[in-house]
């Protein structure tokens, strides 16, 4: 039996929001004025009076076989409404974004530490978690596979292989997580000479480690059942539909039973773009009739979501004495851990933009996804291109060194720009401004030597230095990266743009399903439409599955994709109301427009209000961007991304030598968005990206010992706070990119690229040490 | 148990409080106050600042039955119903809100930094921000426009009061 469908308290409602500012101008967010107040409702802040809370029993083992699981003892705690475990999934037991083949609840075998064996529903948290505690399941524990090239049974280092990837038998049964075997995706880029030689060359071996999206706002949603026996979902997510798709799998019910709804979402980064809680607070409101909340604690939170792939990647660059690059080969491995998640289309940036922004006529690249017993990793900011950058930017400065050649005009000189082909033989079709984001940043002032005041030395209040044994460096980096999905992927959005008059005044209703995750795309949408419409008034509907899919809050690219369904959907009204217009007025349509509420032209202003009347206009549409195609699978070539954004950075640091910390001392950053559609945003997204870049180059890791987390705290894994980040230097280009609507790139992901491998370019240029491992730990610079 | 205090200026009684409730979680999920957020619930992000009795703190760290006939100030208590506080306008317009799940516990620690540096004469520099500030994360700013708030914040604050 189900109980009828309620609205929860803090269930999202329209943002109206501050009434001006088109694109281009920094209009306020909409939502602005509700988070300031503490009134935004996030999907932890959802609340019902009769409402259970549901917990998740996790594998304390990285890998093993379930024998048997005992709920009885959960089930006899008082307050106890419901212990579920896989046998209760009436639908699909695996799902994926990619490739289903993760388990909603462990089917017989754990595969990493951390994974959803069972749930608990009860009237308290602490009764739900208490009761988890009782389950008892007996394991059969397994040795863990922890490494990814162990995983594929490569040697370590085999530039020589070429052709399908053999994935050797590893020497147990139980090495194979998968039954396909180890190996997510190789990807393999071909061009030129096969056996290029060169006067000068470079090899090195590159490690990243693990980084979390570290989001706020924890995994968190409730789940309400309804009357038709389908169920309302309000959660904090990154892609409403496919979610959608997911959870009616599992629960084996059609997508008009399972209704989606936006909650508030306190930063995603990409780690909400798999499943958390969805599919588990669904089985328990429909198992117990009661709506249910999930909500992670911190430490849950790193088991919870996917987290960015560490990586291996060994590099060879070839280059004439004059520092022409004459070829690169490049071996990638990326631990995806136990589960596909998005490893696919990560192995695909890493590979197709694996050797960054430059011109080489010979390229060989090996780009591997891998199964190990790990945390399963998947989309973060920056989606395979953050690993690679750090790799190909620190061999540009190694083959700087070799060749003594300014670091800067060895890639001034290589240097893609519009008309060059990518390595996949794709012309890039746009400005490509690498040259100038690099000659600006060069251009900038220098920040002057640190005060005399422990709070600008490295180690700071901590009193570890007063400038003794403090040296300086400055570092340089650029990338690119795709903006929107790739490879053939139907990469659309859809949106409903509805016109009327309300209270007499002209009124603009935009109802897309793109989550906004705190980077303002609901005031993008408003300033489109205030742009193409003429109109003030602009209400933004709550995000749901009432609408059809804007694709995924990532790759850089709801501005673009759902910014151009908006654009689209606001032209096609408007060419209603101006046919409308046209017939009252006898005025030709090409000679009218609006503006300021009116449809004006030569000594006409016709107010929307005596135009439209009682009667609206509405149009709903789905967006695509153009085209583009898979590569050609034994030589990775073809029309592969649709758009690329650049960025640069340069990065100043004090490093205290003896002691081996790090104070970085102004980041400066170039950019070019095609469009600044909101400045102020823009400015705000290469900040924070600039910062997780930062992270990443010298303090987060998720460490990992035998597929064990041994940091998932705030304690432990650290991120930057206000002391970590210094000022910044921001310059914005804006030439257009002619395909994109307005001429905007996406901008979320590229500062997050070029940021780290900068602050890494300027340690090592501080310490004179070869640093080819981020995060850059203390003793990587003593030596300790 | 039973546990009385002071909210906002109002007084709040709830009962059959359990023992290991934090103020933060009566006040999330028992007051329906749950503007102060739970990025955390270990003390290390600053995104559970509230006011206990004039001094910042973690809620999430301090048990319910502690906040007995205490004084309790949450972001819900900052505004008016016409008018927001400096504070909060100020982090509006300096850009300083994304996601907005550290905005809370901020707007607390930047009116108390703002308040204290005020009654001593001057407004604060960017060292004593940050020092004042890092207890609090975000993840989504690189919190430049963070400081530009609390800066801007200072100087409307400083007007208002001449």
């Amino acid at each position: 039996m189900s109980a009828p469908a309620r609205t929860p308290a803090g269930a999202p409602g329209s943002l109206t929001g501050p009434g001006s500012g088109g694109v281009g101008d920094d209009a306020a967010r909409p939502d602005g004025t509700l988070k300031v107040r503490g009134e935004f409702a996030y999907g932890s802040d959802l609340w019902m009076e009769d409402m259970l809370w549901g917990v998740t029993l996790r594998s304390p083992h990285p890998y093993a076989r379930i024998r048997s699981i005992d709920v009885g003892p959960a089930l006899a705690v008082p307050g106890v409404k419901a212990v579920l475990t896989s046998d209760d999934v009436p639908g699909e037991k695996v799902y994926g974004l990619e490739l289903a083949d993760q388990p909603v609840l462990a089917v017989d075998v754990v595969r990493y530490q951390g994974e959803p064996v069972a749930l608990v529903a009860a009237d308290h948290p602490e009764t739900a978690r208490a009761a988890a505690a009782r389950i008892v399941v007996d394991y059969e524990v397994w040795e863990p596979v922890t490494d990814a090239i162990t995983a594929l049974g490569h040697p370590h280092w085999n530039q020589v292989h070429d052709g399908t990837a053999r994935v050797t038998e590893l020497s147990r049964e139980s090495a194979h997580l998968h039954p396909e075997g180890n190996l997510v995706r190789h990807l393999k880029v071909r061009t030129g000479d096969p056996a290029p030689t060169a006067d000068v060359v470079v090899v090195n071996t590159y490690e990243v480690g693990m980084q979390d999206q570290a989001f706020l706002g924890p995994e968190s949603g409730l789940a309400v059942p309804a009357e038709d026996g389908g169920v309302e979902l309000y959660v904090a997510t990154q892609w409403l539909h496919v979610d959608q798709r997911q959870i009616c799998s599992a629960l084996s019910l059609p997508p008009e039973q399972v209704r989606l709804t936006l909650a508030g979402v306190g930063g995603a980064f990409g780690g909400r773009e798999d499943l958390s809680m969805h599919v588990h607070a669904c089985l328990l409101a429909l198992r117990t009739g009661k709506p249910v909340k999930m909500s992670y604690n911190r430490e849950e939170s790193f088991f919870g979501h996917v987290h960015r792939h560490p990586a291996t990647m060994r590099y060879e660059h070839g280059a004439t004495r004059d520092g022409d690059l004459v070829y690169v080969k490049a071996e990638i491995y990326f631990d995806g851990g136990a589960y596909a998640s998005s490893t696919p289309a990560v192995v695909g940036n890493g590979g197709t933009m694996g050797i960054g922004p430059y011109v080489v006529p010979n390229v060989h690249v090996d780009c591997y996804g891998a199964y190990t017993n790990n945390p399963p990793c998947g989309a973060m900011r920056g989606f395979g291109s953050v690993q690679t950058a750090f790799a190909y930017e620190s061999q540009m400065d190694a083959l700087a060194a070799e060749l003594g050649m300014d670091p800067v005009e060895l890639r001034c000189r290589n240097a893609m720009e519009q008309g060059s082909k990518a390595i996949t033989g794709q012309v890039i079709d746009s400005p490509a401004p690498v040259v100038e984001l690099l000659r600006r940043l060069e251009a900038m002032p220098l920040p002057g030597a640190a005060p005399d005041d422990l709070r600008h030395m490295p180690g700071g209040v901590s009193n570890t230095t007063h400038g003794e044994g403090v040296r300086r460096g400055i570092g340089y980096a650029v990338s690119y990266k795709n903006v929107a999905f790739s490879e053939g992927f139907d990469d659309y959005s859809t949106a409903r743009v509805r016109l009327e008059v309300v209270g007499g005044e002209p009124t603009v209703t935009v109802h897309t399903a793109a989550a906004e995750v705190g980077q303002g795309l609901v005031t993008v949408e408003q300033q489109i439409a205030r742009t193409e419409l003429g109109v003030d008034r602009v209400v933004v509907a709550p995000k749901d599955t009432q609408v059809g899919s804007a694709g995924s809050t990532s790759a850089s690219r709801q501005t673009y994709v759902t910014g151009g369904a908006v654009k689209a959907a606001c032209e096609a009204v408007r060419g209603r109301v101006l046919e409308r217009a046209a017939a009252t007025t006898g005025r030709p349509v090409g000679e009218l427009r609006l503006f300021d509420g009116a449809v004006v032209a030569d000594g006409l202003e016709l107010p929307l209000a005596e135009l439209l009347g009682d009667d609206a206009v509405e149009e709903t549409l789905e967006w695509r961007h153009r085209p583009t195609e898979a590569i050609d699978p034994e030589t990775g070539q073809g029309f592969a991304h649709v758009q690329y954004a650049f960025s640069a950075h340069r990065a100043v640091v004090d490093v205290d030598t003896e002691l081996g910390l790090v104070k970085v001392v102004e980041m400066a950053c170039t950019q070019d968005v095609g469009k600044a559609i909101n400045p102020q945003a823009v400015v705000g997204q290469i900040q924070g990206g600039t910062a997780q870049g930062l992270g990443l180059a010298v303090m987060e890791e998720i460490l990992i010992k035998d597929g064990r987390v041994q940091n998932p705290s705030f304690t432990d894994y650290l991120i930057p706070t206000i002391l970590d980040m210094p000022p910044m230097r921001i310059e914005i280009l804006e030439y257009a990119d002619p395909h994109a609507p307005y001429g905007l790139r996406g901008v979320g992901e590229a500062p997050n690229i070029s940021s780290g491998p900068a602050v890494l370019a300027a340690i090592r240029q501080a310490t004179g040490l070869p640093l080819t491992r981020v995060p850059v730990r203390p003793e990587h610079l003593t030596g300790t | 148990m039973r546990l009385t205090c002071t909210v906002n200026g109002t007084e709040q009684q709830v009962d059959d409080v359990w023992e290991g409730e934090s103020l933060l979680y009566v006040l999330r999920e028992r007051m329906g106050l749950p503007g102060s957020k739970n990025a955390c619930e270990q003390g290390e992000c600053g995104s559970c600042t509230v006011y206990l009795d004039g001094t910042p703190v973690c809620s999430c760290l301090v048990a319910a039955g502690q906040a007995e006939g205490r004084e309790v100030g949450t972001v819900e208590g900052m505004a008016t119903d016409e008018a927001l506080h400096p504070v909060q306008q100020a982090f509006l317009d300096a850009g300083a809100v994304q996601c907005g799940f550290c905005t809370p516990g901020l707007l607390v620690a930047t009116d108390d930094l703002v308040t204290r540096s005020l009654a001593a004469g001057a407004p604060p520099e960017d060292a004593e921000i940050r020092e004042a500030l890092a207890g609090n994360l975000c993840r989504c700013t690189g919190y430049e426009k963070i400081l530009d708030a609390v800066k801007l914040a200072a100087t409307r604050m400083s007007e208002s009061a001449r």
